[in-house]
């Protein structure tokens, strides 16, 4: 397997990244690049480590106790895990959203407020402004702007998950990891999100875990294939889904297994 | 055995059981029906606003009534903090596996276990005597100031007693708030503390207030550990230093129940001075055990 | 491949407000940590102070031959061998009539407390129907919400009563009484804790017997409580260390005499009562008032050793049952 220099650099690389929960390795030697502004997609069957790759790049899982790492994550060419670098700047910079949307039992408002006031923004008027660009960014606002003040749970599967979205964006980081964001979703909130995605990668470098291949063929410009803690084979989405190298992903996208 | 015989003589076994729960239930109603029936004939507006009189006879228990709150509240105030970080550590804080959490486990457990007048000792023992004894000598008071039974001594001895309480309620509080909000609130840049401000704690807000509430109970229907820490039978001035001893709805009771020349000519004060105390506590546990059911509930169902 | 992977590793400095932030993380953490400190220098605390205080016993000349450890368990010359008379002329200390007390009402309230607590745990748990159960939990539990002042209160004018004259006693408080009241301190502890044991109990337990043919109550009683067996054993222990540390209910019904007799119809004195009624009037510093806290010494190390027991056990009941099932 070989990366072709591309023309957008990398905005984030793992170099023969090797991660293990105890004795078990749940990633093995993975070296990719994350293009900037560009959407990646991360694809394999159940188990095979894209999320905990995923979770990795903003060092999510150091909350999960037992993990250990070797290898380098890049972010601009820094080591996340640098001495140097504090988890909580670097959360800045690489957003998140989770599988299951996981709204704060909070008002929308303060929702996507959150970020910025632990950022330690204070003022009402730039707070407003700002919540009202992430949620317009989002394709929110024009449901909720007359409800800001209601409780975020009152909204509906898809639009938590938007609001997750707008949450995240609200910090204004600049890769956003998305680990399944659609999966818990009905068709129609599905495709929202999917158009969101290709109008964020203007502005963000995002990662996106996937199940469905037909989403990722959809939202993403590379596609990323992990098979059982490895990464097999990287590319163009189009290479790979329709000439891969590897015989194990042509045997995934074609559906044999996973 | 046939299967029908079999099937009978479980029947009848288990409407033992039944028995058995509804006779505890029944104990329970007879208890507070009693109370509630010869408390209510000696209850009015005086006796719960008036100092007591003519050697407890006449008058009311309005002196017992604000020491018993003023000893809680300081309880409260004290145990409060102390336990819901406890919990905090041991929830949020402590790296799994650590020694030093498992250590506060056991220390709490048997905390919980050990028996009231023991604290009663231990507060003479260490807040009146050591620490008393120790504050008079430092600040130059020449007669006894601090080293003696006082409102204060016996308010933190409670805290100790209710420490359990507090913590036990709040690790489940905290157990209630789902894990994923913790994660979204550190994905998104914010530090533990702040998570633990702004998201956990708010979150666990209810089930703490459950635990202030059940250790205010417990505390204020102990009575062994005042007995000697700064109860006082007859005091007619309010408690209004934290060195001042105080009169307590508890001590009250125990010392007319058992005390009083005529028992039954006492029986009409000293019935209202019980229900006063129940409708303390017993309320406060009532309105405890009602949040508890519902948001164990509602975890239940959320899972 | 090293092609495309060609950035060189900056190495990052942390930036002011980072290591500000760090530090006040690390105040809060640190914080916190010696918050939790608390319970274990509380416990640590207890018994070094309690025990303190007894110690003048073995130190000071005139306590240790007012009150060597003969005089306290060993039987004395004279009519009665073993008396608690520590503010008489000659003070007397044995210990003997506060343990046979003590266990004597323990062990009334035990007989009585165990088998409702149980039975009514097995009720809840296993036969009663789902809004029964969710009604009946919570308001036994109530019970143990009872300030056991009002409890010996209770005792005192309502049961006591009823129990002489159902008993045929010669005395109002008795031993009988005082294990009866307890018994109503303690069954809410035994039932929660079985309740708790016998819910933890993998339904699959109760389905393969019940497929196999056996009755409910066989299920229950077979199955079930053998199942949840260490558990309620800790129920029971915790229920014994809870009575015999109970101090107001004691003292309100047992009668306080320093008899030495198992007659359940007698007066009796317990170790915790004796603290509650005598700490009032020693000068501190006597060998009476050292003797006070060398019983709350006794009462801490039995109920601590009590705890131990059940919660090991119960920390066995539940290995078995989620381990083996997990």
């Amino acid at each position: 397997m070989s990366l072709q220099p591309q023309n957008p650099r990398a905005k984030m690389e793992a170099r023969e990244l090797i991660l293990r929960y105890g004795a078990k390795t749940a990633i093995h030697k993975v070296s990719l690049a994350i293009l900037d502004r560009r959407v990646t997609a991360l694809i394999g069957p159940s188990g095979c480590g894209k999320s905990t790759f995923l979770r990795s790049l903003n060092r999510m899982n150091d909350l999960i106790s037992g993990t250990t790492h070797a290898g380098t994550i890049l972010l601009d060419g820094m080591d996340i895990h640098d001495r140097g670098v504090d988890v909580v700047d670097l959360r800045r910079r690489v957003g998140m959203v989770f599988q299951k949307s996981n709204p704060f039992p909070k008002s929308i408002f303060e929702n996507v407020a959150y970020g910025l006031r632990v950022g330690g923004m204070k003022d009402k008027a730039e707070l407003a402004s700002r919540v009202e660009k992430s949620l317009r960014g989002a394709a929110l606002w024009d449901e909720v702007k007359d409800r800001l003040d209601e409780s975020a749970l009152g909204l509906s599967g898809g639009q938590q998950q938007r609001l997750c979205i707008a949450r995240a964006m609200a910090v204004e980081p600049e890769v956003l990891l998305m680990d399944e964001p659609a999966s818990a979703l009905d068709p129609i909130a599905t495709a929202k999100i999917e158009e969101l995605i290709h109008e964020l990668k203007a502005t963000y470098t995002i990662a996106i875990v996937t199940h469905n291949m037909q989403q990722a063929a959809r939202v993403s410009d590379r596609t990323a294939f992990f098979y059982m803690g490895e990464l097999v084979e990287c590319g163009p989405t189009e290479q790979i889904f329709t000439n891969p190298r590897e015989k194990r992903t042509e045997d995934y996208v074609t559906g044999k297994f996973g | 055995m046939k299967y029908t015989t079999r099937r009978a003589v479980g029947l009848g076994l288990t409407g033992l059981t039944a028995l058995a729960a509804f006779f505890i239930v029944g104990m329970l109603a007879l208890i507070l029906l009693d109370v509630a029936r010869n408390g209510a004939r000696h209850l009015s507006w005086a006796f719960l606003t008036q100092p007591p009189s003519d050697g407890m006879m006449a008058g009311g228990i309005f002196p017992a009534i604000f020491g018993t709150a003023a000893l809680t509240l300081l309880m409260t105030l004290a145990v409060m903090p102390v336990g819901v970080l406890t919990a905090v550590y041991l929830h949020e804080y402590a790296p799994p596996e650590s020694r030093f959490a498992r250590w506060v486990r056991v220390a709490v457990v048997n905390l919980a276990g050990v028996p009231s007048i023991v604290f009663g000792l231990f507060g003479l023992g260490f807040f009146i005597l050591f620490v008393g004894g120790n504050l008079d000598r430092l600040l130059g008071y020449e007669e006894m100031h601090w080293a003696q039974p006082s409102i204060l001594w016996a308010s933190l001895t409670l805290a100790v007693l209710t420490l359990p309480v507090v913590i036990v309620s709040t690790e489940e509080a905290l157990r209630a708030v789902p894990l994923e909000q913790r994660t979204a609130s550190l994905a998104l840049g914010a530090t533990q503390s702040q998570t633990l401000a702004r998201v956990v704690l708010p979150g666990a807000l209810p089930g703490i207030l459950t635990g202030a509430v059940l250790a205010i109970s417990r505390g204020a229907g102990e009575v062994a550990p005042i007995l000697f820490t700064g109860a006082a039978y007859f005091l007619p001035d309010l408690p209004t230093q934290l060195n001042s001893q105080f009169m307590h709805l508890g001590y009250h009771t125990y010392v007319m129940a058992t005390q009083s020349p005529n028992v039954t000519e006492a029986s009409g004060p000293l019935y209202a001075t019980v229900l006063v105390l129940l409708a303390l506590t017993f309320a406060l546990n009532l309105v405890a055990v009602i949040i508890r059911t519902r948001t164990r509930r509602k975890a239940a169902s959320a899972h | 491949m090293e092609q495309g992977l060609t950035h060189s590793v900056a190495a990052p400095r942390l930036s002011a407000a980072a290591r500000r932030r760090q530090l006040r993380e690390k105040a809060v953490a640190g914080f916190i940590t010696l918050m939790a400190f608390t319970g274990i220098a509380a416990l640590v605390l207890i018994i070094v102070f309690v025990a303190k205080e007894a110690l003048t016993l073995f130190t000071d000349a005139d306590a240790r031959h007012e009150a060597s450890l003969s005089k306290m368990f060993l039987p004395q010359e004279g009519r009665y061998p073993f008396r608690w008379q520590p503010v008489s002329d000659t003070p007397k200390v044995s210990m003997i009539p506060l343990f046979v007390g003590t266990l004597k009402i323990t062990l009334v309230s035990m007989l009585v407390a165990v088998p409702m607590g149980i039975f009514s745990a097995l009720f809840v748990a296993e036969f009663a129907p789902r809004r029964l159960r969710e009604l009946l939990k919570p308001v036994i539990e109530l019970l143990a919400g009872i300030p056991s002042v009002v409890l010996g209160f209770f005792a005192l004018m309502v049961l006591s009563p009823m129990v002489k004259s159902l008993f045929h006693l010669d005395r109002p408080l008795n031993g009988t009484l005082a294990g009866l009241a307890l018994a109503l301190a303690i069954v809410p502890v035994i039932f929660t804790v079985s309740e708790d044991a016998l819910t933890a109990v993998p339904r699959s337990y109760r389905e393969a017997s019940l497929a196999l043919g056996a009755t409910l109550w066989e299920t229950a009683w077979k199955v079930v409580l053998p199942a949840a067996a260490p558990g309620i054993l800790a129920a029971c222990v915790l229920g014994f260390g809870r009575a015999i540390g109970e101090t107001m209910i004691v003292l309100m019904a047992s009668g306080n005499a320093d008899l030495v007799s198992w007659n359940l119809g007698d007066s009796a004195r317990s170790l915790s009562a004796t603290i509650a009624a005598e700490m009032g009037e020693v000068v501190v510093g006597s060998p009476h008032y050292s003797l006070l806290f060398f019983i709350g010494v006794e009462l801490f190390i039995f109920t601590f050793v009590l705890n131990m027991v059940a919660s090991t056990w119960t920390k066995k009941v539940l290995q078995r049952l989620t381990g083996s099932a997990s």
